[in-house]
């Protein structure tokens, strides 16, 4: 409140000087009563008055024009001093003393500049994510997974990496408002106590809560405690992106809901029904499956693969890695699994299908027969219930349940099926039942199925109230809107996928006016005395559900363990007996083979808008389509070639790629889109991507792509038939897209055989591991036939030399890597305009190559990081030395130094370097900062930079091995790629040890370099695809190509 | 003094035309040449002209304004393409430079005579453009203010010396010899001159500035001999650098593993592409400047017809170094130099390489006939052609090459932004300034050599 610096601002000019109200007596009676030594730094803060400089001037008259002198401060704390000796203060001569105060007690475990990692999970729609969370001085900087949770394993998916940026996004909701004009909390904290007291009355009728999907038990504890306190009230959910057709599959076949687990590491042979569960986590246990079905590839010990076939609709990663794929319209799928289920033994009238389909439902049926029990036949999310059922029958029949498959009850808190939940809600609201509306989390306004007309319901209840992270379109229309807490800044708990429980622990306080979910709810359930709870902290109310699970003495001890393991031991949901029963299959739906099928599907970065903001995820190219900031909308190239649009053709180099825009009719309601031809997807179909297009999505989300919700029906949600679409015909939709070029042309950047050449160690004709390598055995690591030094044979790498391996069989393109590389090393995100022109900075890219036929074609995956060249090309063309090579066989990119000629990236036949052509970094938002990793440098405009194979956990590594006098062991760095992989497919080690995993895998017969023959020596190198086609089954690629 | 009408008329066939004009003596050369500096009345299409040119400069120092407040960005350069418009054009300016060293040193120690009238202000076009070209590797790098003297070996640097494997090192020695060389040899050559302005001069202030420009210039046999020597002497130094500076600048390329820039012949390649547009460039002043001040009878059909001539014979060696880049990317049977080739003739910039062919290569081969080398408008439209050709040239090295190279993902585009067109026509701008600002403070055209030319001159040895 003073001023603690100015001495001039202690002087009161005369012209300022207030009527004295203050005694001098009151003074030193204040003085006098002062204990310890309390020095007043002005005389304003000791008089709490201005005035008191008038009383002085009173009473030193004499010495009034002394004051006006900035010098004189010491002369005026002397004459001070000598007036206040009277009033027992004595002394008054030093400069007075300013408290500072020093670490003297270090907070618990806190070295600063050492991190802190804690176990915590990510709520996702209706399960978590177990995590580990990385703090430098308690703040969270990057989420890993869990190594200890078999959910995680080490591993996360791309939205959990990408969550840090959401924590301190500056466009969250930061205050309470209502009627959209801020308030403090206490006044809504009245308001809803007020009717709180009003609900009781009338046992809660009326009052109805909205949530998403949750598997909190908590939660769901509460919930109940809600509903026993107002048994009118009642519960809703609604998440645009649900397992509504899980659910009933279920139910159609066991009679109950239940949530299926797969052990995909038993099955030698897998079946995916449009089942994307290589994708990310709206497949619930897609780290884990994805990386138990890629142990069953991996060709490390032996020779055997298992064999994956997908019969899916819209293109998807999983279908990428098939080795088998049909294409099929949405529709189509559910004939497939009939006709499938058929042959396998379960009584269901078969499918029509044409030749093609037969022939491969056929082989698919011969080789799950051959593999009774070592199988498994996953339903897509996104499919009807009868399909769920059909694949749960046909799981049955084969013996895989408790092989390949478990049945556990829902993780859910509370199951229902969300389209019928909020169904409910609108007829209510319109009927003027509800009169109070609690939504926590979510957008209904915005994504609530268009034909129920949400927002006009919502006209006709009395009180809104909205809990959510950020401001939406919802919020227009709510009364109060309380800002939610991140996940990251509260206590919570929540399911995994397979049931196992886990606390979900604050890394930092609340950065905002926030309120956690708990906390909020807690006013709706009033105390024993009738009290609502408005003051409660989740973490009381988490532990305190906690204490009813666990009511032992050891509580404490058992809650530490829970909280600092990430989860409840032995917590995974038993498995339980069920038996599939398909007595009332509903009949199949019969589609217009000549009506456009329309498919909803979440987007692959976005999600389901929930993720709109997030700068990250908008700027990670989606896996197929390669493009960012804007969904796009895939029909196939036929189509393409049918209305007369482009292709994506060879001649294709264009970064932004204008579009032409479909208007896409769809049950009389209209969206247009920019069209995207996409390799391998179905005919008269179309695939529409949800979560973009939204209004009020903050700096970084609004005006991105188009809105999917506005065509989306209730009884349609993601498959519906009956589209129209016209081509608009002047109008252009510019695309900011990171690869422009999708075939591999006569180079072969990915190496590809099939198992049977690798069984045989033949390739087209020539050794294997030769061939993979390169025509001439001068490609070969080893002795070059140079002029330059060999510095391997040198020895100039004498301790440590760090290389990398990237198992092409084992990516699956689900871009975590990609995010996780970003949030671990602060990469800038440059915005759609830049992308257009080609500046994107993410280090690690994931390209896609098609090859083949488009209509059904093979894809391919590769990661590419920096190479880190043994003969860099980059190193000798620097002018001023900025990039320069280490001794243990790093690049080392030396910010500092860099002058930005871009040489270094004209030189780089990889292409992997990135280039600062503006001040990308963002300085000055303060929220931002809090999230950056102090361990890397904030690179600022004119600089070039690449991956380093995070030098700096190597160096953190290198530091603790040197002080504990040891050598680095293997596995104890993990680059943040190699770390969040779900399918380890990337291995960071030293080659030098020969025991090393890298080395191990290095030592493969399918290692490669890429651009060997440049002779770059990359420390980064690649082991081929192999793929496990049926002999009995033509490739579709190859079908394709004949046709 | 002839008129136009005469002294620009071919003669018939087996005559060439003479290298001065007829009945010129010491003083018509002496005051026809000096003339144009000293003169009271500045003529008014040199106002109007310079008057524009401070306009674009104007425009240019906004361009580069903006571009070290905001950043490198603003251009259009990208990843893969990371050099667009700035190199291509250093690479062009430096190139047009090279005609003048070649026409001073080259020609004078071939004892040609007729370089006298065209050497001076191809000099200046030399400095000029050389000036233009050490713009672009200074604002094209993303902090210019830590380029200007990290790139150079001074003590002011932390102790870090430049790192000389990298051409644009080289280059940074190439450049700035070859701007000191050329500086000095222009000079050195504008001393006779300045004193014999310095003579001529009706003002005191006129005659203090050409005095000290002088150096206390007598004429002398001394000072002529040490004249002698020391013009000599440049000429030797100048002459290897009209080879080496663009082999220097090739060198930026040929030694990247770009395909379409790691070919060996990039030296040769380039020092007959720079003589070429040099002349290109040296006909495109030439012809304005003769008939804009009517020194027909200095600069005479003679000299339009040996720059014809040196074009067409430069003009061949880029044709047979275009012929042979495509056969051996063929004949490498190397699916990258394969791949390039195919890009050059079918990819998304290949009109450019059809331009470029038409410009650099179908075009000047009219300079095989007389009627087009003794024209002088005709000849002023080939010397276009070849320096819009010429600059294409670098356009399809740079950016072609850039644009598609090894993985196919990265595969990129290049497109100009309104600032890359603004510093490029910006350095027109400064460089036509630059150059009317020399023809009005100092003799155009070498007085004393065009002096030695007449037959008064002849001395017996």
């Amino acid at each position: 409140m003073s001023n603690i610096n100015d001495s001039n601002s202690n002087l009161i000019s005369p012209g300022e000087v207030k009527p004295a109200s203050l005694e001098l007596e009151t003074v030193r009676k204040r003085l006098s009563e002062a204990k310890g030594p309390k020095f007043w730094r002005t005389l304003e803060e000791l008089a709490d008055q201005p005035a008191f400089g008038e009383l002085l001037e009173r009473e030193f008259p004499r010495h009034a024009t002394e004051w006006v002198d900035p010098v004189s401060r010491r002369n005026f704390l002397k004459l001070a001093g000598a007036s206040m000796a009277l009033a027992g203060l004595a002394g008054c001569t030093r400069q007075p003393l300013e408290q500072i105060l020093p670490y003297v007690r270090q907070p618990e475990q806190l070295i600063p500049g050492k991190p802190i990692f804690y176990a915590t999970a990510m709520p996702f729609h209706g399960h978590v994510l177990p995590l580990v969370v990385e703090t430098h001085e308690f703040r969270p900087t990057k989420v890993e997974g869990n190594p200890q949770h078999t959910a995680s394993l080490g591993a996360t998916d791309l939205f959990a990496q990408a969550s840090i940026l959401d924590l301190y996004d500056p466009d969250r909701s930061n205050y309470v408002t209502h009627l959209g004009e801020g308030r403090p909390w206490g006044e809504c904290a009245l308001a809803l106590q007020s009717e709180v007291a009003a609900l009781k009355a009338t046992q809660g009728t009326g009052l109805r809560f909205l949530t998403g999907a949750m598997s909190s038990p908590t939660f769901g504890w509460q919930m109940k405690a809600v509903q026993r306190a107002f048994p009118q009230s009642k519960w809703h959910r609604w998440d645009p992106v649900n397992r509504d057709n899980a659910r009933a599959g279920s139910k159609l076949a066991f009679g109950a809901y239940y949530d299926a687990v797969y052990k995909l590491e038993a099955a030698a042979v897998v079946v995916s029904l449009d089942a994307d569960f290589l994708s990310g986590s709206w497949f619930p246990g897609f780290v884990r499956c994805a990386r138990d079905f890629m142990r069953g590839r991996k060709l490390d010990k032996d020779r055997t693969m298992n064999r994956l076939y997908v019969a899916e609709s819209s293109p998807s990663t999983t279908g990428a890695k098939a080795d088998h794929r049909l294409v099929l319209r949405p529709s189509e799928v559910d004939s497939v699994a009939r006709a499938l289920a058929a042959k396998v033994g379960v009584a269901a009238q078969g499918g029509r299908l044409n030749e093609d389909q037969q022939k491969w439902v056929d082989a698919v049926a011969a080789d799950l027969m051959d593999h009774k029990g070592k199988c498994v036949v996953v339903p897509g999310e996104f499919q009807s219930p009868a399909v769920h059922a059909l694949a749960h029958a046909m799981n049955a029949a084969l013996g895989n349940v408790g092989q390949t498959v478990a049945y556990i009850d829902p993780v859910e808190v509370d199951p229902v099926e969300h389209g019928q939940s909020i169904r409910e809600l609108v007829d209510d609201m319109n009927a003027g039942k509800v009169r109070t509306l609690v939504i926590l989390g979510g957008n209904p306004v915005f994504n609530a199925p268009v034909d129920l007309g949400f927002e006009n319901a919502l006209g006709k209840v009395a009180l809104r109230v909205q809990l959510s992270i950020y401001k939406n379109e919802t919020t227009d229309l709510m009364h109060w809107h309380v800002p939610e807490n991140h996940y990251l800044e509260g206590w919570s708990d929540g399911h995994a996928y397979d049931g196992t429980a886990s606390v979900i622990q604050p890394m930092i306080m609340p950065l905002y006016e926030g309120r956690n979910v708990h906390e909020f709810l807690a006013i709706f359930t009033p105390d024993e005395s009738g009290t609502p709870q408005t003051g409660v902290s989740s973490h009381d109310l988490v532990q305190t559900y906690w204490k009813t699970q666990h009511p032992t003495a050891d509580f404490e001890a058992w809650w530490r363990r829970t909280v600092h393991d990430g989860f409840v031991a032995d917590s995974a949901a038993p498995a339980r007996q069920v038996s599939a029963k398909l007595a009332s299959l509903p009949a199949p739906a019969v589609a217009n083979p000549n009506a456009i099928e329309v498919a909803f599907r979440p987007d692959p970065t976005i999600y389901d808008g929930s993720f709109i903001n997030n700068a990250w995820l908008q700027e990670t190219p989606k896996p197929l389509s390669r493009n960012t900031w804007d969904n796009v909308a895939m029909v196939s190239p036929a189509m393409a070639a049918v209305w007369k649009l482009n292709q994506v053709s060879d001649d294709n180099d264009h970064q932004s790629d204008a579009q032409r825009i479909l208007e896409v009719e769809f049950q009389g309601r209209k969206v247009e889109v920019p069209y995207w031809p996409q390799p391998g997807h179905p005919d008269n179909a179309i695939t529409l991507f949800l979560g973009y297009g939204q209004r009020k999505a903050g700096r970084v989300g609004s005006g991105t792509g188009y809105d999917a919700y506005k065509v989306r029906p209730s009884e349609a949600q993601y498959i519906g038939s009956g589209a129209t679409i016209t081509v608009s015909k002047d109008k252009y939709w510019d695309l900011a897209i990171t690869q422009g070029h999708f075939s591999m042309d006569a180079r072969e950047p990915v190496r590809v055989a099939t198992l049977e050449d690798f069984i045989q160690n033949k390739l087209d004709g020539e050794n294997f591991a030769d061939r993979v390598r390169g025509e001439a055995p001068n490609d070969r690591p080893g002795k070059p036939e140079s002029l330059y030094p060999d510095f391997r044979d040198k020895g100039f790498y004498q301790n440590y030399a760090w290389g990398m391996s990237i198992d092409l069989n084992s990516c699956v393109g689900c871009q975590a890597c990609a995010v996780a590389c970003q949030a671990e090393n602060n990469i800038s995100v440059v915005g759609k305009e830049q992308v257009q022109r080609g500046r994107e900075m993410q280090w690690i890219r994931i390209d896609a190559y098609y090859e083949g036929s488009p209509a059904n074609p093979n894809v391919y995956f590769q990661p590419v990081p920096c190479m880190q060249c043994e003969n860099a090309p980059c190193e000798p063309v620097c002018p001023v030395g900025a990039t320069i090579h280490s001794t243990e066989g790093l690049n080392d990119m030396v910010y500092n130094r860099c002058v930005g000629t871009r040489y270094c990236s004209n030189n780089c036949p990889y292409k992997v370097r990135r280039f600062n052509f503006f001040l990308f970094a963002d300085y000055e938002t303060p929220s931002l900062k809090l999230g950056r990793n102090p361990d890397v440098t904030v690179r600022s405009r004119g600089v070039m930079e690449k991956c380093t194979y995070c030098i700096q956990r190597i160096t953190q590594a290198r530091i603790a091995s040197e002080k504990e006098e040891r050598q680095i062991r293997d596995g104890e760095i993990k680059t943040a790629c190699q770390q969040v992989c779900p399918t380890e497919a990337i291995i960071f080690g030293d080659i030098n040890n020969k025991d090393s995993a890298v080395s191990k895998r290095k030592n493969s017969p399918r290692e490669y370099q890429l651009l060997a023959e440049l002779n770059t020596r990359p420390r980064t190198t690649y082991l081929a695809a192999v793929r496990n086609p049926n002999p009995k089954l033509e490739s579709g690629s190859e079908k394709a190509e004949k046709a | 003094m002839a008129t136009l009408g005469q002294i620009d008329v071919r003669p018939p066939k087996g005559v060439r035309p003479p290298i001065i004009g007829p009945g010129q003596t010491f003083g018509t050369v002496t005051d026809r040449i000096a003339g144009i500096v000293l003169t009271k009345h500045t003529p008014v299409f040199w106002i109007l002209v310079v008057a524009l040119c401070l306009a674009i400069f104007g425009m240019f120092n906004t361009a580069v304004g903006y571009l070290l407040f905001k950043g490198v960005g603003i251009w259009g350069i990208n990843i893969p393409v990371g050099w667009g418009f700035a190199i291509v054009n250093f690479v062009w300016w430096i190139g047009i430079g090279h005609a003048g060293t070649l026409i001073s040193a080259i020609l004078l120690l071939f004892k040609q005579g007729w370089r006298t009238s065209i050497n001076r202000f191809a000099e200046a076009m030399t400095i000029f453009a050389v000036m233009q070209a050490g713009l672009f590797p200074l604002l094209h790098t993303g902090r210019p203010w830590l380029a200007a003297y990290w790139l150079f070996p001074i003590p002011l640097t932390m102790g870090v010396w430049p790192q000389f494997r990298s051409p644009l090192i080289w280059d940074v020695f190439a450049v700035s010899t070859y701007f000191t060389v050329s500086f000095l040899f222009w000079g050195i050559g504008l001393i006779p001159d300045f004193a014999n302005l310095r003579d001529s001069a009706k003002t005191l202030v006129v005659r203090r500035i050409y005095g000290m420009l002088a150096m206390g210039w007598r004429g002398s046999a001394r000072h002529w001999n040490r004249y002698e020597t020391a013009y000599m002497l440049l000429a030797g130094l100048a002459t290897p650098l009209v080879l080496s500076v663009h082999s220097v600048v090739s060198l930026d390329f040929a030694v990247s593993v770009v395909p379409g820039w790691h070919t060996t012949f990039f030296p040769p390649y380039f020092v007959a592409g720079a003589i070429y547009s040099g002349f290109a460039m040296v006909l495109m002043l030439a012809i304005p400047f003769r008939y804009l001040y009517g020194m027909q009878d200095f600069i005479t059909l003679r000299h339009l017809q040996n720059c014809g001539k040196l074009m067409l014979a430069t003009g061949q060696i880029v044709a047979y170094s275009y012929a042979m880049e495509m056969f051996i990317g063929w004949y490498s049977n190397d699916r990258y130099e394969l791949a390039m080739v195919n890009n050059r003739l079918h990819g998304p910039y290949s009109h450019y390489y059809y331009m470029l062919i038409l410009c650099n290569i179908l075009i000047p081969q009219s300079l095989w006939f007389n009627s087009i080398r003794s024209t002088p408008w005709r000849l002023f439209v080939v010397s276009v052609v070849v320096n819009t050709g010429m600059w294409l040239e670098r356009f399809v090295i740079v950016v072609m090459s850039l644009q598609r190279d090894y993985i196919p993902t990265s595969w990129g585009m290049y497109w100009y932004t309104k600032w890359d067109m603004m510093i490029f026509v910006g350095t027109w701008g400064f460089f036509t300034l630059l150059f009317f600002i020399f023809i009005r403070v100092m003799p155009p055209i070498s007085i004393f050599e065009m002096r030695s030319l007449l037959p008064q001159a002849k001395v017996k040895e």
